[in-house]
C-alpha cells in the first residue's frame, strides 16, 4: 500500500497528465526569527538532555558500583572534555527549563500576543545565560 | 421554492461519538496532560538536582552514599528519575514520530528508545536505592 502522504503528492495537471505536485518553499527560505529559533532550540536541547540522562545514570550507577568506578567517572567529569560536555548540558538544562516555563504559560493561554511572545523569548535566552554562568561561578568559586 | 436552511447533520458518525469528540483513537488528552504534569514536576525537581550537583561536586563515594542515605534525598532523586524519564520518553516519541517517516523504521526506533529509557531509568533508580541503603 502506498504511503498516504506519497499518494497525496500526485495530481493531474491541466492536460490531465499525472504529475508530482510542487512543494512549497521549506524552512531555509525564512529569515530566522526568535519564535522559530526558540522553538527548535527547545527540541534540540530536549534531545541533548536525553544524552545527558545517560551521563546522569552513569554517575549514579558508578556511585552505586564502588569506589574505583566512581573515581573513574569523577575523573572523566573533571577532565577538560568532561567539563565542556557538562557545560553544554547545563546550558541545555537551563534553556529547556526556562523555555519550558514559557510553554506551560502558553498552555495556560497566557502570553500569546506577539510583543509578549518576543519579550518572553528574549527573557528565556537572557535567563539561560545568567543561570548557566551563575551555576559555573558557584561551582568554581564556592567550596 | 425556499431553500431549507434548517441545520442538520449529514455524516455517518453517531451523534454520541461526535459529542464525545474523541475520534477513532478513543483517547487523546492523556499524553498531553502527562507531558505537562511531568514538566511542572520537573521545575522544582531539576532545581533540587542542580543544588544537589553543587553540593556533591567533587564528593567521594562515601559522601554520595551519605547524601542518598537521607530519606528525603533518596525520595527526591527517585521522583526526579521517574518524572525525567517519563518526560524524556514522551518528548523523544514526539520527535521520532515527526522525523522518522517509514512505518517499520519508526516503530523499531520507538521500541529501541523506549527500551533504552526503561533500562536507564531502572538502572538510575536501583543505584539510588543501593546508595540509600548501603
Amino acid at each position: 500500500m502506498k504511503d498516504v502522504r506519497e499518494a497525496l503528492m500526485v495530481g493531474r495537471n491541466s492536460e490531465g497528465k499525472l504529475v508530482r505536485r510542487p512543494l512549497s518553499p521549506h524552512l531555509q527560505v525564512y529569515k530566522p526569527q526568535i519564535s522559530s529559533a526558540t522553538s527548535i532550540f527547545h527540541r534540540i536541547t530536549g534531545v541533548a538532555l536525553g544524552a545527558g540522562a545517560v551521563l546522569f545514570t552513569a554517575w549514579l550507577v558508578c556511585a552505586a558500583a564502588g569506589d574505583s568506578a566512581f573515581s573513574v567517572i569523577q575523573a572523566i567529569f573533571a577532565s577538560w572534555i568532561g567539563l565542556i560536555v557538562l557545560f553544554g548540558f547545563t546550558l541545555a538544562l537551563f534553556y529547556h527549563f526556562c523555555n519550558g516555563i514559557r510553554h506551560l504559560a502558553w498552555d495556560a493561554g497566557k502570553g500569546f500576543e506577539l510583543p509578549d511572545m518576543h519579550r518572553s523569548g528574549r527573557l528565556v535566552i537572557g535567563a539561560t545565560l545568567v543561570l548557566t554562568v551563575a551555576f559555573w561561578l558557584i561551582a568554581f568559586l564556592v567550596g | 421554492m425556499q431553500k431549507d436552511t434548517t441545520p442538520s447533520i449529514h455524516i455517518m458518525r453517531s451523534q454520541l461519538g461526535r459529542a464525545r469528540g474523541l475520534g477513532a483513537a478513543k483517547h487523546g488528552a492523556a499524553h498531553w496532560w502527562a507531558e505537562r504534569l511531568t514538566a511542572a514536576a520537573l521545575l522544582p525537581l531539576s532545581l533540587y538536582f542542580v543544588l544537589s550537583v553543587l553540593l556533591l561536586k567533587g564528593a567521594g563515594r562515601a559522601a554520595m552514599a551519605a547524601y542518598m542515605g537521607e530519606p528525603w534525598n533518596a525520595v527526591l532523586f527517585l521522583l526526579l528519575i521517574f518524572a525525567m524519564f517519563y518526560h524524556l520518553s514522551m518528548g523523544l516519541q514526539a520527535v521520532i514520530e515527526d522525523y522518522v517517516r517509514k512505518d517499520a523504521k519508526r516503530i523499531a526506533v520507538l521500541m529501541l528508545v523506549k527500551a533504552g529509557i526503561w533500562f536507564l531509568g531502572l538502572a538510575a533508580a536501583v543505584s539510588v536505592l543501593k546508595l540509600a541503603v548501603s
